[in-house]
């Protein structure tokens, strides 16, 4: 996984609460089974007219937001299907974080396990992000995992808060499976036990 | 100390914890499908690592599988890939596979409970957000990523946070009409689809202990809806009657002992919760959502809202998008909506129940000339269940499409799918947005609801239907 210390970059504002994973990445294109290359297919039914041609009015096809990769939006973002689809098809277009007032549960985990970041800031933070996102042209954050905090060039700074072991995992790129497989002799001695209670 | 059934559930998997980590929960049944499973499979590939407990894991294929005659070779290649790939890993890793051509085929959270696979006591994870359904037994049953299939077919194991604790207690008892699924699309409505976020729902109250088995799988199902993870019931003589004989269910002494264990996974008297939510089940009325997301709900004799009644202004705004979206006016009778497609089917809703349900009130009626109906039951076992009982004929009789298994236009992965602008009473259990297809408009209802409305065409208080 790539590690996540602190980005820097350009935020596009989607100001839409319960985004749900059907629209991060619609169903049509779950059938491939490859990890890479969903980024294209990112927001589809929004991005893209049923001719295929681009919805201009989509925020995201706005050219003063091209190469944003912080994403601010509203609450229950990534609702509904566990589709990891989703977090591939956002890291893959270019986002490396993503700031809301808060996540779904699962959303947020399998964000987690592709080096894409999840920050749940208070809705009036989120709002003033946003808004300055709107106003201001190539409106820049930092977001800091060292630090735990996003941070602007105009005196934004707002603390966040996450689980350590999440955070270590992605500050280091952690291979979470390798860490569980240290546990071997646990895991087996686990399985005895319950083998033996079920004689 | 007196525990929750939750915490009973959870404290039996530790494997180990520790302060600095996440505590390491053993998973007893896994199931895996054709959609989020390869990446997986390639993952376990790449880093040389095998399937630590095969026999621990079940696969079966159903959210891209078509409905329509299952002799024709699948028409949309990638689809068709995706197949494939579940079998060769299937057979690369020594997992057992529920294939099309089984008669044991169908929605894994449906199979699973059918095979006795689910059983009380256990922690059940696959890759799909509904797998709350199997905590209709008293398991502890959460829907996972890709990354962690890989991580549980790789070690049997996940590190997991321990998430807050929720009893949502339902009294009283549910009228003749009002079924499980308004229950749940009641309790969604009350809590909203992020009330249950970082929590494990517990299910309990008279109203839950009356529910059937699989008006309980119902209810579980949505939980997610609601944003919790897991939801759960207390396993009772119901849940040891439905299991036993059941081919993966425990067999003679194993049974016995089985069962002893089992009547002892309940939430104790004293047993504390962070939240306690409650409802009175005799209020409820069958429930018909008119919005994009499953907490836009409101009952049958109601209307759509208008958004200027919104708490804020995010509401606000959400509500009239989805208006738009819906092609709907506020303050329109529920009963004045006229629908175009119906859907029977989904994890939610496609059990023999369900079928029964909704063919009671089909029978002596055809549907509505300007509408399309189908049915697609939840399993090959239900199916043939069903036409035992003539269910397919009903239905058939009626106008219905009758279909092969599968998760069909609960999300439109096959080719089962709403066109643009067509509106459709269906019994899955999510209205988002180009859910059932794009600019496809999706009213979520019982099976009963769905299938009065799609006689007269328009929804119908179902408490009212003259049965024939």
């Amino acid at each position: 996984m790539k590690p996540f210390r602190s980005h820097t970059g350009m935020v596009v504002p989607l100001d839409r609460a319960n985004v749900d994973t059907d629209q991060i990445i619609p169903k049509q294109f779950l059938k491939r089974i490859e990890r890479t290359g969903f980024g294209e297919f990112l927001f589809y039914d929004w991005r893209f007219q049923a001719d295929g041609k681009p919805s201009e009015s989509f925020v995201l096809n706005e050219p003063r937001y091209r190469g944003a990769s912080i994403l601010v939006t509203g609450k229950n973002f990534g609702c509904g299907s566990s589709r990891e689809h989703a977090p591939w098809a956002l890291a893959d277009y270019g986002f490396r974080a993503i700031i809301a007032p808060s996540f779904a549960d699962i959303f947020a985990n399998n964000c987690m396990k592709n080096g894409l970041l999840p920050v749940t800031l208070p809705e009036p933070q989120v709002s003033a992000i946003l808004e300055r996102a709107r106003s201001s042209e190539r409106y820049e954050l930092t977001v800091d995992l060292d630090g735990r905090s996003v941070s602007d060039k105009a005196g934004l700074s707002a603390p966040f808060v996450i689980d350590d072991f999440q955070r270590r995992c992605l500050m280091e790129g952690l291979d979470d499976i390798g860490l569980t497989l240290l546990h071997e002799s646990e895991i087996t001695a686990y399985e005895q036990r319950r083998l033996q209670m079920s004689v | 100390m007196s525990r929750t059934l939750f915490e009973k559930l959870w404290d039996a998997h530790v494997v180990t914890q520790s302060e600095a980590q996440p505590t390491l929960l053993y998973i007893d049944l896994h199931l895996v499908h054709e959609v989020t499973s390869p990446q997986a499979f390639e993952g376990l590939r790449v880093a040389e690592r095998r399937v630590r407990r095969p026999h621990h894991t079940v696969a079966t294929v159903d959210h891209n599988v078509p409905t329509t005659d299952r002799n024709l070779p699948i028409a949309d290649p990638v689809g068709a890939k995706q197949i494939d790939t579940l079998r060769q890993n299937c057979r690369d890793f020594g997992i057992q596979l529920f294939d099309i051509d089984s008669a044991d085929q169908g929605i894994v959270h449906v199979i699973g409970p059918e095979l006795g696979l689910t059983q009380p006591g256990m922690t059940i994870v696959c890759g799909d957000s509904h797998t709350s359904t199997h905590g209709a037994f008293g398991t502890l049953a959460f829907g996972i990523g890709t990354s962690e299939v890989e991580h549980v077919l790789a070690t049997q194991c996940l590190p997991q946070n321990k998430p807050r604790m929720m009893l949502v207690e339902v009294n009283g008892s549910l009228a003749e009409g009002v079924t499980a699924k308004d229950l749940a699309l009641g309790i969604i409505g009350q809590i909203g689809t992020a009330g249950g976020t970082g929590y494990a729902i517990e299910y309990a109250g008279e109203a839950v202990r009356a529910l059937s088995i699989e008006g309980r799988m119902t209810l579980c199902n949505m939980s997610i809806e609601a944003g919790a993870r897991a939801g759960m019931i207390a396993p009772d003589e119901k849940t040891f009657a439905y299991l036993q004989g059941r081919r993966f269910a425990p067999k003679g002494e194993a049974w016995n002992k089985a069962v002893a264990y089992w009547q002892t996974l309940r939430s104790d008297s004293d047993a504390e919760f962070d939240l306690t939510v409650r409802l009175d089940a005799s209020a409820l009325e069958p429930h018909v959502t008119w919005g994009t997301s499953p907490g836009m709900v409101v009952p049958v004799t109601g209307c759509v809202p208008d958004p200027a009644a919104s708490k804020n202004e995010a509401d606000r705004l959400a509500s009239s998008r989805a208006l738009e979206y819906m092609a709907l006016t506020p303050r329109t009778r529920i009963q004045d909506i006229q629908i175009d497609r119906v859907f029977i089917g989904s994890c939610t809703n496609a059990r023999l129940e369900d079928l029964r349900a909704a063919a009671r009130v089909v029978k002596g009626y055809r549907i509505g000339n300007a509408v399309r109906a189908m049915v697609v039951p939840g399993s090959q076992a239900v199916k043939r269940a069903a036409e035992a009982e003539g269910l397919d004929r009903i239905f058939r009789e009626s106008g219905f499409e009758w279909r092969e298994a599968g998760c069909s236009m609960c999300l439109g992965m096959n080719a089962d799918t709403l066109e643009p602008s067509e509106r459709c009473a269906s019994t899955s259990n999510r209205n988002f947005e180009g859910r059932q297809g794009r600019g496809g408009r999706t009213h979520l209802v019982s099976p009963m609801m769905a299938a009065a409305a799609a006689i007269t065409g328009h929804f119908i208080d179902v408490r009212e239907w003259k049965f024939k």
